[in-house]
């Protein structure tokens, strides 16, 4: 099996599936064409995570690192659960391979996304800016993976830890490549423009 | 547990008699083929008798049949060794969307080294149409590719019509007919390839037995540069077991494979037909008709396969999936994006391939034990979940 044994006991039991029909906040990230799409709901009082649900498509990985964020949210005040990490739900977990270490991203983004909704909700009319909003989920597929090696990117878009590649945006149709790279692998670009 | 082997595709069992044929290559028959005594010789004589065999399977001749490690290898020495030895005439070479990895990334290969790739797409069954060969091959275009059988989604290609058009414009044609031969009736004259790859383990030989056949006078250059093992186009000792391994499935082959067809076929047609009456939201992969006899492909909605090929494994079912999180580049499978099929959708590949010892329990048990996976793994899934939030507005 190529998954730890707490790994594949998530897998067969997950904790919490389900949706919470009067949330107070819900969170959705990633996407089919990357693998995995997760959704959060949770109820708080008195700033606390008094209950917390998931549904998850995607691989065993994703189901399990839902189901364990889910437990590790439940009854700690929001503070807490945003601080949990996608090292700490790996490590939870009794670690997982290196290509899907980006589910553990996916669980607690998935997770602050509901977290946030509940303290935007809270705020009401007055907007305002969070310096801390997670990091929008790219929306293409050439975004989720490194463009040489075709290796997962997490929350580092600029640097592949599958082939030890730094990256940047490329200033022509803003995806990731070679750091230092006059051709771009998307649009062939040669150089930036001035 | 009951144990269901549904992964034909990812290797078949050793045959019993394969094994028995393999063993004394292993011990008292350990001879290195190039050594001049009688031990060296003995060898030699099991890898020539070997070859035959093989060469018969697929009706060319022995001098046409070169031992090779994989499919993978065949595939890599078809592509580069056809394609670097037509070079002066031209750099153009004309592949379908939906070869394997090992002949796309060849041409990958081809082309930082001057080459241009043409990729011919497909309709919604996986197939190619001849005519749009046709219309890709150019002035320049020395070689096309095209594989026989999609181990996938399982349609059969009309690769006769194609080998005709590439014909017509002195166009070398190869073909990947690894999860075809040993399978389905083949014969290299008749659907008139220039080259064609095969593998040992996809018709009950072993794994790291293949071959690549290349017609008698076409030029191909080495793959493995040595010793003179291989007409000097593949050096390197040979692997002796491997190749009596593939000899003898072979020759098992010529004899059992309309049995197995015949004996898988209904099955699989069983399954086909129940699975999607049991469970809603399923398609067919593939093309209906013109299908490999032992293989049934389906996307799943709103699930992903691994979940599901996890799930099973616990119940004993070994299948195989196409999904991004099955495969380690966690890419969606070209051949379901190129038939059109979408992401989300790709995502909930499954495959299901016969062997020979499948039984019509073995599929009744699949269709019990899988359609209740399906629908713990869709309560789960928000995709399915906003599916019926829309249906009911």
């Amino acid at each position: 099996m190529i998954y730890s044994e707490k790994v594949m006991e998530h897998f067969q039991n997950p904790r919490n599936v389900g949706v919470i029909k009067d949330a107070d906040g819900v969170g959705q990230v990633g996407n089919p064409v990357c693998g995995d799409v997760m959704s959060f709901s949770i109820k708080v009082k008195d700033n606390r995570i008094k209950d917390v649900k998931f549904q998850t498509f995607g691989c065993g990985a994703a189901i399990a690192v839902s189901s364990i964020v889910s437990e590790m949210a439940m009854g700690k005040t929001l503070e807490e659960a945003m601080k949990i990490t996608n090292e700490s739900v790996a490590e939870e977990l009794g670690g997982l391979p290196k290509n899907k270490l980006h589910c553990s991203n996916l669980g607690a983004d998935a997770l602050h996304a509901a977290i946030k909704d509940y303290q935007e909700k809270q705020k009401g009319a007055h907007k305002e800016k969070d310096e801390e909003v997670p990091a929008e989920k790219p929306a293409e597929s050439e975004a989720c993976r490194c463009p040489y090696c075709e290796g997962p990117l997490g929350e580092l878009k600029d640097f592949c830890s599958a082939c030890n590649l730094e990256l940047e945006d490329c200033p022509e149709c803003g995806k990731a490549k070679k750091k230092g790279a006059k051709d771009c692998p998307h649009c062939g670009a040669t150089k930036p423009r001035i | 547990m009951k144990r269901v082997y549904l992964d034909h595709i990812a290797s078949t069992p050793l045959h019993s008699e394969v094994f028995e044929a393999i063993v004394p290559h292993l011990k008292e028959n350990f001879g290195n083929p190039q050594s001049l005594h009688s031990v060296g010789q003995e060898a030699l004589k099991a890898v020539e008798e070997a070859r035959e065999k093989v060469a018969q399977l697929i009706h060319a001749r022995p001098s046409e049949v070169y031992f090779t490690s994989s499919g993978s290898e065949s595939n890599n020495f078809a592509l580069k060794g056809l394609a670097h030895a037509q070079k002066s005439r031209g750099t153009h070479i004309v592949l379908s969307a939906v070869e394997h990895q090992s002949v796309l990334h060849s041409a990958k290969s081809l082309e930082k080294l001057g080459f241009r790739t043409s990729l011919v797409p497909v309709d919604k069954f996986g197939m190619v149409n001849p005519e749009d060969v046709k219309k890709a091959i150019t002035k320049e275009t020395v070689l096309v590719s095209v594989m026989l059988a999609n181990s996938e989604v399982g349609t059969v290609q009309p690769v006769e019509e194609i080998a005709g058009v590439c014909r017509k414009r002195d166009v070398l044609f190869h073909t990947d007919a690894v999860a075809a031969v040993g399978n389905i009736p083949v014969n290299v004259t008749e659907l008139g390839v220039d080259a064609l790859s095969l593998a040992g383990n996809q018709f009950y030989g072993p794994k790291g037995s293949a071959a690549l056949f290349v017609k008698k006078g076409t030029r191909i250059l080495p793959f493995i540069e040595g010793g003179i093992q291989e007409g000097g186009r593949r050096a390197g000792t040979e692997d002796v077991a491997a190749i009596v391994g593939m000899g003898k499935a072979a020759e098992i082959a010529m004899r059992d494979m309309a049995k197995r067809a015949e004996k898988e076929r209904p099955l699989r047609d069983r399954l086909i037909q129940e699975f999607p009456r049991r469970v809603d939201h399923v398609f067919l992969t593939g093309h209906p008709e013109k299908r490999l006899p032992y293989h049934a492909s389906f996307c799943i909605e709103f699930i992903e396969g691994e979940a599901m090929l996890l799930n099973l494994d616990m119940q004993g079912i070994s299948a195989s999936s196409g999904s991004a999180c099955t495969s380690k580049a966690l890419k969606a499978s070209h051949v379901l994006l190129a038939m059109g099929i979408d992401h989300a959708l790709a995502q909930g590949s499954l495959v299901f391939s016969l062997i020979e010892g499948t039984t019509t329990k073995d599929i009744d048990y699949l269709l019990e034990v899988f359609p209740p996976v399906i629908e713990r793994l869709r309560k789960m899934s928000p995709l399915y979940t906003q599916y019926l939030e829309e249906k009911e507005k």
